[in-house]
């Protein structure tokens, strides 16, 4: 049965991985603009085709 | 007969404008304006043209040419030092806030304007608060010259005097994310491993397993209790303080007794406490926080002058023009202002044509002719060529800005705010009482154990979270359905505020009437077809606002030659047509001594004969009737305009005979008209208006509200922004607000059914977690989709979705 402590510490683990990623992104700015990096995406290099 | 010309409507490639005549051709592009053009033509020798096939028509209008010279201010290290955010050796770090961005092609175009202006190593654009960020080589360019850059494409950085004078607080919510991402993550984690012990009898779960479980909830529930739930302890203790329970006591109470006890209980090895109703109730309020709280952030609700007033203007001293920082002007300096420009003090014409333009004092957008010796109050803005002004005031000591800068004893009494509040307080003492009787019930049982369970228990399930829940999520839904009826609130606490409000004061011109729209009325001889062609044909070849509204009037297309034009500049225009000669413009010019009446003038005259006159005002917005009509019955209404009293009769039938009028009304007496409504009366004032002249008003009432034609205009400081369009939909507004307070009692109300079944567990003692586990998440969510609902059908019974 113990083996169920070490599964509940790697799925600790788990989530505590996507928490990071969710302040981290939050720290980074993710949030605070959501209409641009949307746009950006669609934007072509010209510079580079030609 | 010269031949005649049709007017077709042609549209600017640049910016969508309408061209006068058939616009200014270059390939198959047409523009309205040389502006437009240039900036077409610059986007083209740069290959920037992807520009126009991202979008129609993306531009914003370029006929408002920018001075040369006009940026030469950010030469000075000094000014230039106070906007940059860093710099180094080579690169300099700069935002500016751009409010013409409103489309992908702006983005596109931003983000490619190293292309442009090769020094510029990097922009980075943030288009939901419409800044630029960029790096530039410094050894190459200078400020200036990036401005020059923006401003030649089109867009030109919104510079003012507050960019300078403080440190721009970025007020940001990421503590609240934070918050809300980790007690979400704690919560979801206890709760599962909270779920063997729901199922199971005591003792059935191996040792090892129930320790580590225990433990490990216990540790996931320390950042809970010390980090995210901390605002709940600091509002709390500041409550104390000031000997005023708030709701935020009782819940800061109930999660220390859920917290001691469950640390007692699972370090005593007596069972495994309510962890996870307490992290949860934590994680659900938090977010109801965030949802209440959401910003908007284009729209700053704190502006005060300064960030309307240039950086820098143009003093002459010594016959040398300067550019100084305007908190630099002193009395008697002599000030140079352009076409466009900002008048930044009080001062006196002393050279040149001034025409001021005084829509962002009193919302009136037809210009004003000061005479040379006249005195010009700060916040107006040259329509013409240069004048020159001798400054009486400084800036801080000018009519507008002491205005501002004068205390207004704010109206907020500590204790009486919210009826949340108020509501949690007698709530609290219920709560104590019921768990003091039901503790010394088991006491004298001589049940010792019982009395500390019981006692904890009762404190714990009826915990006032549920109605700080109904509150934050009611008031966060509202905002959200505010908003998209454009009408923009600073916080939740205003709309308690608008629930409350039995006057309404309205301000006339750019509130009531419109800014864009002009009704124009002629009087004199009649119009025949002929005299129309040739009025029409005269004034087209005039710029002036006034000239523009006579000629929508009399919607002639058909035109003929106009010969020996001559336009003087704001008096009016002459010319020959049809061997007759003509004289349109202001009553001087034309030789009439009209009795000035309300709006403005254009009178006509044919070979010296008057022949009559347009008068020019500002229309009334659609709805306004009607707004009346509906509000009258429920509210008290009054009206303060700085305009005269034309109006009178027509709007004092439109209010109503007991509405309170005032014409002729200076800013002072503005504001002093609201602290006798709210002193004196004891009312509870909302105030609408526009333009400065109103912002002391605005401040002192309960709820000011500032209206806006276009969302990137600057407004005054105000607890509101209400898109222009949106007026008419006011008495929609106000019934939708008073109902919020019923959504909440109601929400309450379920949440008090709850806690009763709670309650009869808790009093016996006999609380089990799973019981609490199962009360707490079926009572938030259920608050959470009571609340959402009842605000959306109130929302579409008011019409307002």
């Amino acid at each position: 049965m113990s083996v169920i402590v070490i599964l509940l510490l790697v799925s600790l683990a788990i989530a505590g991985g996507f928490l990071i990623a969710f302040l981290w992104s939050v720290n980074d700015g993710q949030f605070e603009d959501n209409y641009s990096p949307a746009q950006r995406i669609l934007f072509e290099d010209d510079e580079k085709e030609e | 007969m010269s031949p005649n010309k049709t007017h077709t409507h042609i549209l600017c490639d640049h910016c969508g404008d309408m061209c006068s005549g058939n616009g200014i051709t270059l390939e198959e592009k047409v523009f309205c304006c040389e502006g437009c053009k240039s900036v077409y033509l610059i986007l083209n020798e740069y290959n920037l043209c992807t520009y126009y096939s991202l979008n129609d028509r993306p531009g914003k209008s370029q006929k408002n040419n920018i001075r040369r010279d006009k940026y030469a201010f950010l030469d000075d290290p000094e000014i230039a030092q106070k906007l940059i955010q860093f710099t180094g050796n080579q690169q300099t770090h700069v935002t500016f806030y751009l409010p013409q961005m409103h489309c992908s092609s702006c983005l596109w175009l931003l983000e490619n304007i190293r292309k442009v202006n090769p020094a510029i190593i990097s922009s980075r654009v943030n288009f939901s608060q419409k800044e630029i960020f960029l790096t530039f080589d410094t050894t190459q360019t200078s400020l200036r010259d990036i401005v020059e850059t923006l401003t030649r494409i089109g867009y030109e950085p919104h510079l003012s005097m507050e960019d300078i004078t403080e440190a721009q607080i970025q007020s940001s919510n990421k503590k609240g994310w934070y918050k809300v991402g980790l007690a979400g993550f704690c919560f979801a984690n206890i709760m599962m491993l909270s779920i063997p012990d729901y199922f199971s009898e005591n003792h059935a779960i191996e040792p090892l397993i129930g320790k580590t479980f225990s433990t490990l909830i216990l540790g996931l529930s320390i950042p809970v209790i010390t980090y995210c739930a901390s605002d709940f302890f600091v509002n709390a203790w500041q409550g104390l303080k000031t000997k005023y329970l708030n709701i935020d006591v009782p819940i800061a109470l109930a999660l220390l007794i859920t917290f001691g006890r469950s640390l007692y209980e699972i370090i005593s090895g007596t069972g495994t406490g309510y962890l996870d109703s307490m992290s949860g109730i934590v994680f659900f309020m938090l977010v109801g926080r965030i949802l209440q709280d959401r910003t908007y952030r284009t729209i700053s609700f704190d502006r005060d002058f300064r960030s309307f007033f240039p950086i820098a203007v143009n003093v002459i001293r010594n016959d040398k023009i300067k550019s100084v920082p305007v908190s630099e002007i002193k009395k008697n300096d002599i000030l140079q202002i352009h076409h466009q420009e900002l008048i930044p003090a009080d001062a006196i014409l002393s050279k040149g044509n001034a025409e001021i333009d005084y829509s962002f004092v009193t919302g009136e957008s037809l210009p004003v002719t000061i005479n040379i010796g006249e005195i010009i109050y700060a916040g107006g803005k040259q329509m013409g060529g240069a004048i020159e002004l001798l400054v009486v005031k400084q800036v801080s000591q000018s009519y507008l800005t002491n205005l501002w800068n004068k205390d207004h004893y704010q109206t907020e009494q500590p204790g009486s705010n919210s009826f949340i509040d108020l509501l949690s307080k007698h709530f609290t003492y219920i709560i104590l009482a019921i768990a003091g009787i039901a503790g010394g019930y088991w006491w004298w049982q001589g049940e010792i154990h019982l009395m500390w369970n019981a006692f904890t228990t009762i404190l714990i399930v009826a915990c006032p979270c549920a109605l700080l829940l109904a509150a934050n999520f009611t008031s966060g839904n509202i905002l959200r359905i505010l908003s998209r009826n454009k009408l923009y609130l600073k916080n939740a606490s205003v709309i308690e505020s608008l629930a409350k409000i039995d006057t309404i004061v309205f301000d006339k011109t750019g509130t009531l009437t419109q800014n864009i729209k002009l009704s124009v009325r002629y009087e004199g001889h009649l119009l025949s077809r002929q005299l129309k062609m040739q009025i029409a044909s005269v004034l087209l070849h005039s710029n002036h606002p006034l000239s523009k509204a006579v000629l929508t009037y009399i919607d002639m297309t058909e035109v003929t030659l106009a010969e020996n034009l001559k336009i003087i500049d704001h008096k009016g225009i002459e010319a020959w047509i049809d061997d007759h000669h003509f004289k349109i413009g202001s009553p001087s010019f034309v030789g009439t001594d009209l009795t000035t009446k309300n709006g403005s003038q254009v009178c006509i005259s044919m070979d010296g004969q008057y022949t009559g006159t347009f008068t020019v005002s500002n229309a009334y917005r659609l709805g306004i009737s009607s707004l009346f009509q509906s509000l009258k019955s429920k509210f008290t209404l009054a009206l303060i305009s700085g305009d005269n009293a034309s109006e009178h009769p027509y709007l004092q039938e439109k209010m109503g005979a007991d509405s309170e009028l005032l014409f002729n009304q200076s800013p002072l007496e503005k504001l002093a008209y609201i602290n006798y409504l709210q002193d004196n009366k004891k009312a509870n004032v909302l105030m609408i208006g526009d333009g400065l002249n109103d912002a002391g008003a605005l401040k002192a009432s309960r709820v000011g509200l500032a209206v806006c034609d276009d969302d990137n205009n600057f407004t005054p400081a105000a607890d509101g922004i209400i898109h222009a369009s949106k007026v008419s939909i006011l008495d929609h507004i106000m019934n939708y607000v008073r109902s919020g307070k019923q959504i909440i009692l109601f929400s309450f109300g379920i949440s008090i059914l709850y806690n009763i079944i709670g309650l009869y567990f808790a009093v016996q003692g006999t609380l089990a977690p799973v019981i609490a586990a199962i009360l707490m998440p079926a009572s938030s969510i259920s608050i959470i989709l009571i609340t959402y609902g009842l605000s959306q059908w109130m929302a579409k019974k008011y019409k307002l979705i």
